[in-house]
């Protein structure tokens, strides 16, 4: 409707002076650009309203990935708190949890191993080390990597630890369960955001 | 007199040339035997996938060098598989022997009264398993094979997977393969069957979502966590594993590495698992068979 009123001025259907043609176009087009801006804050709106700890029909809580040219990341934290890296830590090693360790090297647990060697010891090879690994990526590329890392390394052996879908004959104890919970998922992040 | 001494003196120099000459050679000899000797010992060594790695029989074999899980295993366990006297697989071989011999039924028939003489009836089987058979239009395993034995010919009830006698049983007829190379037929009748085996070894499962090519293909020689992962063959099986206290057999192993991904084993003789067994012993066609094997 707008567009019209715009065209018509332009367009000369409305007989009048240009000065007030004129007028009237930069009207129209100040209302445009209100509405587009009106338009922009309700979808961010929406966007916020998405995360936080809500839950969708599945189960897990909601979230939304913001795919970017160079980086796709999980802005907003799964739990809506923020974590702990003291509790983030004991995830990492326990073998049931996140079992990081299985893979990752780290120089902090190879320094506790010596005197703690049945929490922190055998670390194993597989993926990279994460030393330094807050200095490398973003909270929120971390938190998708943590969520389900096949989102970026499409075919990585590392598993996704909040994700419930696409699997092939899970075991019944773990159907329809994501191997982590939601602030579980932030303790993690959190201690790998101290890795500097 | 002067004329005598130097005759003499010739003779000694004469002697003493020869002889060193002589030395000479027989030196040049012995090094030339004890270089062919140790030619000879490294071809040995260089054909087993224990020490040095062979190459697979198949070119399309997607691994180039095959390494028998032997080479991955700690020390002492390596030592344990090396002693036929340490070994603790060979009592079953042993009790598979007797078996063997035993015989059962109405009509009082042994595995040794149709085979004979299982180190040249059996020589092959171990092999060659899994193979196509018209009868069930299915690939059965050598387990199945003994089975099939048992009931049709012995008229006997068929021993359940994972019981003592079906695991002495099919360790000792494929004990009898030791020291030759795999090599299973994947064409023909076989090949639909191989396909679905590697479709199953290609196959994300579980919750952690991880197919065998993530930890045996792509990974093997690191650690996870205390695991020295290995290429995953099935070239020493049934295998005496340290953490299982007993021989197993490789649909055990199979359920395992199921089961540590979080996926859903299947059936232990299922057709899904004997197709994978067919499809593992093609990755590792060339590996010598190591019945029984020893295994952390
Ligand atoms: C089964 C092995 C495995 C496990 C378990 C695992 N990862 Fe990974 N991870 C990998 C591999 C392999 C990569 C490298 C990406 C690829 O596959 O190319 C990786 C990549 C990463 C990266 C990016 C590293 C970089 O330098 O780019 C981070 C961060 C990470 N993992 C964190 C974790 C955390 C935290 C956990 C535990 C909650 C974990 N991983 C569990 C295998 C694993
Ligand atoms: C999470 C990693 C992982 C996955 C996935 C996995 N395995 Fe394993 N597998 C292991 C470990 C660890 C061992 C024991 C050490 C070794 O031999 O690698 C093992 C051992 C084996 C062995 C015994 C090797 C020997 O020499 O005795 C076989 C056979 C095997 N796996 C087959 C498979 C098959 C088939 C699959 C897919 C259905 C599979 N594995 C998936 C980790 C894995
Ligand atoms: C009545 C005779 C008879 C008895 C008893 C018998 N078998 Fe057989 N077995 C056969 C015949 C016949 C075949 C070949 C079947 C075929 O090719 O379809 C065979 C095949 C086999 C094969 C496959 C050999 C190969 O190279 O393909 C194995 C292994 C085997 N038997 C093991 C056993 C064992 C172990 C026992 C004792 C539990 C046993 N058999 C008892 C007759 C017998």
């Amino acid at each position: 409707m707008r567009f019209r009123f715009l065209k018509s001025g332009s367009c000369g259907c409305v007989k009048t002076l240009s000065w007030q043609r004129s007028l009237v176009n930069g009207a129209c087009f100040l209302v445009l650009v209100t509405f587009v801006i009106l338009a922009f804050i309700s979808t961010n709106a929406l966007i916020a309203a998405e995360t936080g700890s809500e839950t969708e029909e599945n189960g897990l809580v909601k979230f939304q990935i913001i795919n970017l040219i160079h980086s796709k990341s999980i802005q907003h934290s799964l739990s809506g708190k923020p974590g702990n890296p003291k509790r983030g830590e004991a995830l990492m090693v326990n073998r049931k949890k996140g079992n990081c360790i299985a893979c990752h090297g780290l120089d902090v647990f190879a320094e506790k191993a010596k005197t703690k060697p049945n929490i922190y010891a055998d670390m194993g090879e597989i993926g990279p080390s994460l030393n330094g690994i807050a200095g490398r990526y973003q909270e929120g590329e971390l938190r998708l990597l943590l969520v389900d890392a096949k989102q970026i390394f499409p075919d990585t052996i590392m598993p996704a630890f909040y994700r419930i879908e696409r699997f092939t004959r899970v075991d019944d104890p773990f159907l329809n369960k994501p191997i982590l919970k939601p602030q579980e998922i932030e303790d993690i992040l959190s201690f790998l955001m101290k890795q500097k | 007199m002067f004329l005598k001494m130097m005759k003499y003196r010739f003779a000694v120099s004469e002697f003493a040339r020869y002889d060193r000459a002589g030395m000479v050679l027989c030196l040049l000899g012995l090094l030339f035997v004890a270089f062919g000797c140790l030619l000879i010992s490294q071809d040995a060594a260089a054909a087993d996938g224990r020490t040095k790695s062979v190459s697979p029989l198949d070119e399309k074999n997607p691994l180039s060098n095959l390494w028998s899980g032997f080479y991955y295993a700690k020390k002492e366990t390596k030592a344990m598989q090396l002693d036929d006297f340490g070994n603790p697989g060979s009592f079953y071989v042993e009790e598979g022997a007797e078996l063997w011999k035993k015989k059962v039924g109405a009509q009082g028939k042994s595995c040794a009264s149709c085979h004979k003489d299982a180190s040249v009836s059996m020589k092959e089987a171990g092999v060659r398993y899994p193979v196509y058979f018209a009868p069930l239009d299915r690939m059965i395993n050598l387990e199945q094979r003994i089975n099939l034995c048992r009931q049709d010919f012995q008229k006997e009830k068929k021993f359940e997977y994972e019981t003592r006698e079906l695991l002495a049983l099919t360790a000792f007829v494929r004990a009898q393969s030791r020291g030759m190379p795999v090599r299973v037929k994947i064409t023909g009748p076989a090949k639909p069957y191989y396909e679905k085996g590697k479709a199953f070894y290609y196959q994300r499962r579980g919750q952690l979502d991880m197919s065998c090519a993530h930890c045996h293909e792509n990974n093997y020689g690191k650690s996870l966590r205390s695991n020295l992962l290995s290429q995953g063959h099935a070239n020493g099986f049934p295998t005496y594993r340290l953490k299982w206290q007993k021989l197993g057999s490789l649909h055990r192993r199979f359920r395992g590495c199921n089961k540590q991904v979080r996926a859903k084993p299947y059936a232990y003789g299922s057709e899904a698992y004997v197709n994978l067994e067919l499809y593992l012993n093609w990755r590792g066609s060339g590996l010598e068979v190591e019945t029984p094997a020893v295994r952390n």
